[in-house]
């Protein structure tokens, strides 16, 4: 094969498409340990909730695979990367040739060691199977206990609490969301969530998973609280799937480190998306970016790169939009910070769940919160990437309408009237 | 490809644009008065009139050539059209998420909450041709649809 891809999601989609951007006819074959046409993790939570149907769940057409001429494997796993030898060995025993490779092999999720883990009803929130494996198990008045007030968590809460279930989060963290929101539109949040009868305990975590017969019944907390529940979802949070790059020798920090190409130590191996380490443009250094639009943009440059361009990945930050109840919000980059180097403005109407933040360094944007009135965030997104001077329109950062008429009109112009991107 | 482009200079700020925009992408495509009377929730206009007085101009879709709502959509709803060039998004696959109003760095898209919360943006009238209805109906000629070269104006 001229090309080996592991990893069906977005970084691995990408790669694929990126590749087919700049050669038409080099063989591809893609790799898989999940049985599905590629689709949006990022769904399942939709999924379980009712509101996406199992045919809606695909990030791809159905002929994308024919369409992209790709061999494609699914339902097995790669064993090991001999890359002396260029070669992969797979779970079937078959070898496989590679000319290039590509890691996209993303997360797993984080499970803290603690007794009950084996008990059935203890779930994690990550794959299509996970959330079927929930589906199938969970009756309307269950008690579910969910480990982590994170992204994963409050959309598992969100979608459980729509099933009639009875919700409690548990989070060590002193407010929800602590790597998107500060404390006081963490609050906002919270108040929407537990209005919709979530319960929530913070400053604690889950110290033991109690059972009867092999069944979850209850669990403990740190506090000592004991609390009765049917099942516990650990959504702790997510860390790279990177042992097979380690075990082939590949440098390995918290993810695969890559370059601004996306290569690895090795260079016909790349890396791309929740397994890899990539530039972070506003901390300046190597981070592990978990975040789909990073996963697809490293991908689809990575598959350009090895199909023989030599484009540079730009880096990311870290951003998400995500609703709960209705109640929306996006936010990028350092939002909480603990430096006298940052300057923060903010803007906030707590009665009409509205609060907005702007976080500055210098002269440059480098993080925002937009709680309920999210629109047009994209501006401030696309400013912090071009690492902007904002000193001439500052002041209008938290206006309402703020917009491309209050840009320098030589900044303005070359945006909206130049060709653009 | 061609695009809309505004000339600021020459825009009144009469906001027909935004009226004629929502009205043609209504259930009632050729009447305004049906459009936001009749339709039971509010049209929604993919097209935004920007004032800063004296300045005002419109601005929609940039229809980009790497386009960060396509790469950034979480369902594969975003898609460029590889023939056309026209970005657009399939409505039956979007969950609202604002993954795209998040990444589209000229705050173009819209959440359109009327129904099945779907994002809303410029289609170019779904031709890459004729003039969108925009450009048609525009009283003072403030906006062009015009192919213009990298770097030109």
């Amino acid at each position: 094969m001229k090309y080996v891809v592991i990893g069906n999601s977005a970084a691995g989609i990408g790669t694929i498409e990126g590749i087919r951007q700049v050669d038409p006819e080099g063989s591809i074959m893609l790799i898989s340990d999940e049985a599905y046409h590629t689709y949006s993790r990022p769904l399942i939570s939709y999924y379980l909730a009712g509101k996406v149907k199992s045919e809606k769940m695909y990030y791809r057409e159905a002929n994308f695979y024919e369409k992209m001429n790709v061999t494609l494997r699914l339902g097995l796993k790669v064993e090991a990367i001999l890359p002396e030898e260029k070669t992969i060995s797979l779970s079937t025993g078959e070898k496989v040739e590679y000319e290039k490779l590509m890691l996209a092999t993303g997360g797993k999720p984080i499970i803290p060691e603690m007794p009950g883990l084996q008990l059935k009803g203890v779930f994690s929130f990550l794959k299509w199977d996970d959330v079927k494996d929930i589906e199938a198990n969970l009756k309307k008045d269950d008690k579910v206990v969910i480990i982590g007030a994170g992204l994963i968590g409050l959309k598992a809460a969100e979608a459980i609490a729509g099933l009639e279930a009875q919700v409690t989060v548990v989070e060590l963290a002193n407010r929800v969301l602590s790597a998107i929101l500060d404390e006081e539109a963490a609050g906002i949040v919270q108040e929407t969530i537990e209005d919709k009868g979530v319960e929530f305990h913070l400053n604690n975590t889950v110290k033991e998973i109690k059972g009867s017969n092999d069944k979850v019944s209850g669990v403990q907390l740190q506090d000592g609280t004991q609390l009765e529940c049917d099942a516990v979802i650990i959504a702790i949070g997510v860390s790279p799937n990177k042992d097979l790059g380690s075990e082939a020798g590949l440098t390995v920090n918290r993810g695969i480190v890559v370059d601004d190409y996306l290569r690895t130590n090795y260079t016909d191996i790349y890396a791309a998306g929740d397994v890899s380490e990539g530039y972070d443009i506003l901390y300046k250094q190597n981070r592990v970016l978990p975040i789909l639009p990073n996963a697809y943009r490293q991908g689809s440059t990575a598959g350009r790169n090895m199909a023989g361009k030599d484009e540079r990945y730009q880096g990311g930050f870290a951003m998400n939009a995500i609703s709960f109840f209705g109640l929306p919000m996006i936010t990028a980059g350092i939002i909480k910070p603990d430096s006298t180097e940052f300057t923060e403005m903010i803007e906030s109407g707590v009665a009409k769940k509205n609060y907005r933040k702007i976080v500055t360094r210098g002269n440059k944007l480098v993080g925002f919160i937009a709680l309920n009135k999210v629109d047009r965030a994209g501006i401030l997104t696309g400013l912090m990437e071009k690492e902007t001077d904002i000193n001439p329109f500052k002041d209008k950062l938290l206006d309402k309408d703020f917009g491309y008429a209050h840009l320098p009109k030589e900044y303005r112009h070359e945006q909206l009237l130049g060709v653009t991107k | 490809m061609k695009r809309v482009y505004a000339r600021e200079e020459v825009c009144a700020g009469c906001k027909l644009c935004e009226v004629y925009c929502a009205t043609a992408h209504s259930e009632y495509p050729s009447s305004i008065l049906k459009a936001f009377q009749r339709q039971e929730t509010r049209p929604v206009a993919r097209i935004l009139v920007e004032v800063d007085q004296p300045l005002t101009f419109a601005l929609q879709c940039r229809h980009c050539e790497e386009a960060d709502c396509t790469q950034g959509c979480i369902t594969g709803a975003m898609t460029k059209d590889p023939e056309t060039g026209i970005v657009t998004n399939d409505e039956s696959r979007c969950v609202g998420c604002w993954t795209c109003v998040l990444v589209c760095p000229y705050g173009a898209i819209k959440r359109d909450e009327s129904g099945h919360k779907v994002a809303s943006k410029c289609d170019l009238c779904s031709n890459n041709d004729t003039n969108p209805i925009c450009v048609q109906k525009c009283p003072n000629n403030a906006l062009i649809f015009a192919e213009i070269s990298k770097g030109g104006d």
